[in-house]
């Protein structure tokens, strides 16, 4: 019997982000209460490894839409099968896990059905045969819970780390399907990609250090002679700053994260802000060096697990929501934590 | 060019919210233009700027909308619509699509319409993609830069980020392009724009006049909403001689609680 929960696989050039996995780990509860496995479909090119890996993280009957010409992600393109799909099985609710491609392609599907889509879920539970769902609104001000009692499918994005991520099961076995689906015809051509300059991704670390308009507060540093100009120089001194950041977030494979004062500074590219208008991240440890913690900062870490904050000022309002404080200057403090840290860790 | 940029009306984001008789209340903190849209704004006005043509802002809200519309018109936008109607007042992400494509329409021979990222209120992020495919429009989301625009050849060449790499994507024109913070640094409204913002009378469509009719009724309803309990952390402060005494400390409560 066709499964009536399907789950999205994205990826990126056939590598799935762990938001995938958690996305099929959460299903399977839904899956169940619908008396039903659950399957999973994928579009792009050369996708084998990706089926067996969704095999193993739970999936029991993996669908592959896999053609060279699907190599690139093509929103309408991807949208043309996927609806496809859920059409031929039937589906009740299709879950995908929350990213940049994703949340486009849910909107785009829910159009086709005219059905709802509810995106960033961090819960949600069967009511009476539909998934009741629970989203952050207002930067997580305030919970919804959102239902579409109307139309089929029910349409769900999940947010990053919401749900655990699941042990992969060497042995699992399952039905790997192979579809040629063509889409209509193509209305996007994609010429090409350039690196990104986040590194690590944010919305996947399990540890952010990030700083703030305080990195470059460190009066005994003098910039070379040659720079003259004061903006210069104080994009100098935040340069030395995060090198202090990195350097500790590199013992632990840590994420580099920034507040919108750092970004709009200059000292470090927009795709490290953390906040209401940067990324939303939600990881076990949340380092905040130099930064003060504005209710627009707060908005996109708040529900980090344990925040740690280190700031000149016992005063700053981080400090409402950190766990451990530090009260002190980041450049006498980060260097000192990075040499613990790397003791601790072993990789000294 | 003739170019629209679509904004809404949202909550200043230095509200705080609190829930009365099941919806979101923000007391009387002010009604801002969505922040996102500013950046949307100002890539209506640079199109112009290089192109020629002319921006008109387009909303759908109720009547105080209108303000966010006087902000766009402040910032430089040429015109301003706001579609408005009771029966729109309860809509969801697919009726509010539904009218912004059918307002587009209405406007007619749009060459490109602009969108913010998402709405700072319900942070959905999906009506750009929806009127796209209402329209049979690309869709060209989270655009950080336009390195090519070409309306002779009808083509437009955009930068959108994802999280491993920035996609590199050329598309026919008319199109949606929704476009986030590093495209551009927006403007302040000028002096003589606030005046004339001021003045401005700003044409009101109800849902029949888009020729939405009847008004497809929302197939998302909410049935609870909360306010998330406040964590109430107590923040413990790690004191030392040294800083080295101190991040000893430190590292030793974060193995603790198992957070590394
Ligand atoms: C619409 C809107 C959206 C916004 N979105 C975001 C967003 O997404 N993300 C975001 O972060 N902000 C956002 N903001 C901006 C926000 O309001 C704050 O301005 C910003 O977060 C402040 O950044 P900061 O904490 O780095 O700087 P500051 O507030 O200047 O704080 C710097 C801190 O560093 C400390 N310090 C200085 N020197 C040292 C030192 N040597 N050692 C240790 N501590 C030191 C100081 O005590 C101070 O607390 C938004 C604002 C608006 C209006
Ligand atoms: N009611 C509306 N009127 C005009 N534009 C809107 C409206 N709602 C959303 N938008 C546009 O769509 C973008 C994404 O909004 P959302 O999908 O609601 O997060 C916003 O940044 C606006 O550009």
């Amino acid at each position: 019997m066709a499964e009536k929960v399907l789950v999205y696989l994205d990826h990126f050039e056939g590598v799935a982000p762990p938001a995938t996995w958690e996305t099929l780990g959460a299903a399977k509860g839904l899956a169940a209460d619908r008396q039903s496995g659950v399957a999973a479909v994928a579009v792009g090119s050369g996708l084998d490894h990706l089926a067996a890996q969704a095999i193993q993280h739970g999936a029991d009957h993996v669908f592959l839409v896999d053609s060279p010409s699907l190599k690139d992600f093509r929103p309408e393109a991807y949208a043309d099968i996927v609806t496809q799909q859920l059409r031929d099985q039937a589906v009740e609710v299709w879950i995908l896990p929350t990213t940049s491609r994703t949340r486009e392609l849910a909107a785009m599907v829910a159009v086709d059905f005219e059905t709802g889509v509810t995106p960033d879920v961090i819960a949600w539970e069967s009511v009476d045969g539909v998934v009741v769902a629970t989203r952050p609104i207002y930067a997580g001000k305030l919970h919804t819970r959102e239902v579409n009692r109307k139309r089929t499918p029910q349409i769900l994005t999940v947010r990053s780390r919401a749900f655990p991520i699941p042990e992969p099961e060497a042995g699992r076995t399952g039905e790997v399907t192979k579809l040629a689906i063509t889409p209509g015809h193509a209305v996007t051509e994609v010429l090409g990609y350039k690196p990104s300059e986040a590194g690590v991704s944010l919305s996947d670390a399990s540890i952010i250090v990030s700083g703030g308009r305080g990195v470059s507060n460190n009066p005994n540093l003098s910039p070379p002679a040659e720079i003259t100009d004061p903006k210069q120089q104080e994009i100098w001194r935040a340069q030395q700053g995060f090198a202090l950041v990195r350097a500790l977030a590199s013992v632990p494979g840590a994420a580099v994260g920034a507040s919108r004062a750092a970004v709009d500074a200059g000292y470090i590219p927009y795709a490290n802000q953390v906040g209401q208008t940067g990324k939303v991240v939600s990881p076990d440890l949340y380092i905040a060096c130099g930064i003060s913690g504005a209710i627009q900062h707060q908005a996109g870490m708040r529900t980090s697990k344990a925040i740690v904050a280190i700031n000149r000022d016992r005063d700053a309002p981080i400090f409402k929501l950190a766990r451990f404080g530090v009260v002190g200057d980041l450049y006498d403090i980060l260097p000192a934590l990075t040499t613990e840290f790397a003791t601790r860790l072993g990789k000294m | 060019m003739n170019v629209v940029v679509c904004v809404k009306q949202t909550p200043d984001t230095a509200a705080s919210l609190s829930v009365k008789d099941g919806r979101a209340s923000w007391g009387d903190a002010p009604l801002v233009l969505n922040p996102w849209d500013e950046y949307a704004v100002e890539q209506a006005l640079r199109t112009k700027e290089t192109h020629g043509g002319k921006v008109t802002a387009l909303s759908m809200g109720p009547t105080e909308a209108r303000e966010a519309l006087k902000q766009s018109l402040a910032m430089g936008c040429d015109e301003a619509v706001l579609v408005t109607d009771p029966a729109l007042a309860e809509a969801d992400s697919l009726v509010t699509s539904a009218a912004l494509a059918a307002a587009l329409r209405k406007i007619g021979d749009v060459d490109i319409a602009f969108f913010g990222k998402q709405a700072v209120d319900t942070d959905t992020g999906v009506t750009a993609a929806q009127v796209a495919r209402r329209l049979g429009w690309p869709s060209l989301t989270l655009t950080a830069a336009i390195p090519a625009l070409d309306p002779s050849q009808r083509s437009i060449t955009v930068e959108r980020m994802m999280e491993e790499s920035r996609q590199t994507v050329r598309a026919g024109l008319p199109a949606v392009v929704s476009v986030v913070k590093e495209i551009n640094e927006p403007r302040y409204p000028s002096f003589m724009g606030i005046r004339r913002a001021s003045k401005a009378e700003i044409p009101v469509w109800s849902a029949a006049d888009i020729g939405l009719t009847p008004v497809p009724a929302a197939v998302l309803s909410w049935p609870e909403m909360i306010a998330p309990p406040k964590v109430e952390v107590s923040c413990e402060f790690i004191e030392g001689a040294t800083p080295q005494e101190i991040a000893a400390q430190l590292v030793s409560k974060l193995f603790e609680a198992k957070v590394i």
